[in-house]
């Protein structure tokens, strides 16, 4: 077991495990910081989609509150000037290529991103940056699943979902601009490995891997 | 990409080979593709998942490595081998549209080999000529100032390159085959 630590999340005193990792002991505490990539369980968080940043006590600069383990008498703010610009750009980026229009989406009302919004009082539109969506193609092939890649934040949830459940049979290709969810030689989903386990719609935070309504 | 007749056993082959050579540690993945990609000349689909059931990784993680890094080639090279240049100056002056101008009339993509395997079409970062750009490269030549019109002109150099070898064939062919006669 590990030592009970004391830390301080935006005035409130919380006591954690030692070691465990901020953004988690904050949600748990019912203090929000967005986030999207981050998995309890993984050991290295891939810290990729850089929206949890926080700021803490003795620190030069904002830190990703999902790498961050928790020492005791940490003082942590999850609203700082600095700390709201830069997830306010790194929101702004996720959407420069991310086919919005909430009113026809599966995950209206439930989607990860209106709720980073609604928080921060963010806009669910591009305001200083341009788009660069491409035009993708919805895959469809299991009838009773829909991903959308146009949809798609890069949060690995997915992925990682699949690879506990099943010997893994989707996974991140390419890079950059041109990174997206695919299976091996790129064939549909119906035509890859997958076993219907509907374990990677469980875990999609947004719009972007859906039942077929 | 259709396999040709033969391939299939030489990649089982060389994939046998690299894997005796570089063992079956996932750390070693990187290499054993580099050294199948030497061996065949591109990554084909069978040698990835023969390469996945070897080191114990499942096949889509072979392609997330293969399409991650640039060395990496999914088709094989073509007989002649194009690579138009995306450097800065080249890109300035058009290098965007020459590209176009090779998928359509070659009717394949970037990074892609024709179905015949005579063309593979590749984008290259700066060539070293800036001064002649766009600059594409054909097999060993380097095409200056490149128009659209000279794509026309460089695939039909190469046309009718092909058509007089097979004349050349046929002439050869007939030949012997009269001298078979009289002989
Ligand atoms: S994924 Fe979320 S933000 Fe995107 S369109 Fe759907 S509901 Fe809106
Ligand atoms: S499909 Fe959904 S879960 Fe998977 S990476 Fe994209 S947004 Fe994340
Ligand atoms: S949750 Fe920390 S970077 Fe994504
Ligand atoms: S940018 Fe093309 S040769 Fe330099």
């Amino acid at each position: 077991m590990a030592n009970s630590v004391t830390i301080t999340i935006d005035g409130k005193q919380i006591s954690a495990a030692e070691g465990d990792k901020l953004l988690w002991v904050a949600l748990e505490n019912g203090i929000y910081i967005p986030h999207l990539c981050g998995i309890k369980e993984k050991e290295k968080p891939d810290a990729s989609c850089r929206l949890c940043f926080v700021e803490v006590e003795g620190m030069a600069n904002p830190v990703t509150s999902c790498t961050l383990p928790v020492t005791d008498g940490m003082v942590v703010k999850t609203r700082t000037e600095r700390v709201d610009r830069l997830i306010a750009t790194g929101f702004e980026l996720l959407l420069t290529n991310h086919r919005l229009g909430c009113a026809k989406c599966a995950k209206n009302g439930s989607c990860q991103l209106q709720k980073i919004a609604k928080e921060r009082g963010l806009k669910l539109r591009l305001t200083r940056l341009r788009s660069v969506l491409k035009e993708m193609q919805t895959d469809d092939s299991l009838g009773s699943v829909a991903f959308d890649p146009s949809r798609c934040v890069l949060c690995g949830q997915c992925v990682w979902a699949d690879r506990k459940e099943n010997k893994g049979n989707i996974g991140f290709i390419r890079r950059g601009i041109s990174r997206k969810v695919s299976t091996f030689g790129e064939v549909p989903l119906a035509e890859s490995g997958c076993t219907r386990c509907g374990k990677c719609v469980e875990v999609c935070p947004v719009g972007a891997l859906v039942k077929n309504s | 990409m259709e396999l040709m007749e033969g391939e299939l056993e030489k990649i089982t082959a060389e994939v046998e080979q690299v894997i005796k050579d570089q063992g079956t540690e996932r750390e070693r993945l990187i290499p054993i593709l580099q050294g199948v990609q030497e061996k065949l000349g591109y990554l084909p689909k069978e040698a990835m998942k023969k390469v996945a059931e070897a080191v114990e990784v499942s096949e889509v993680e072979i392609y997330e490595i293969a399409t991650f890094y640039n060395q990496f080639r999914l088709n094989p090279p073509g007989k002649h081998q194009i690579k138009v240049c995306m450097g800065t100056a080249c890109h300035m002056t058009g290098g965007n549209i020459i590209m176009e101008s090779f998928e359509r009339r070659l009717d394949i993509k970037e990074g892609e080999t024709t179905p015949d395997r005579e063309f593979s079409l590749e984008r290259v970062a700066c060539v070293g000529c800036c001064a002649l750009a766009p600059v594409v490269v054909v097999d060993e030549n380097v095409e200056a100032k490149v128009r659209p019109t000279r794509v026309d002109g460089i695939l039909l150099g190469f046309d009718m390159e092909k058509k007089a070898a097979e004349k050349e064939m046929q002439k050869a062919a007939s030949e012997q085959k009269t001298q078979e006669e009289e002989g």
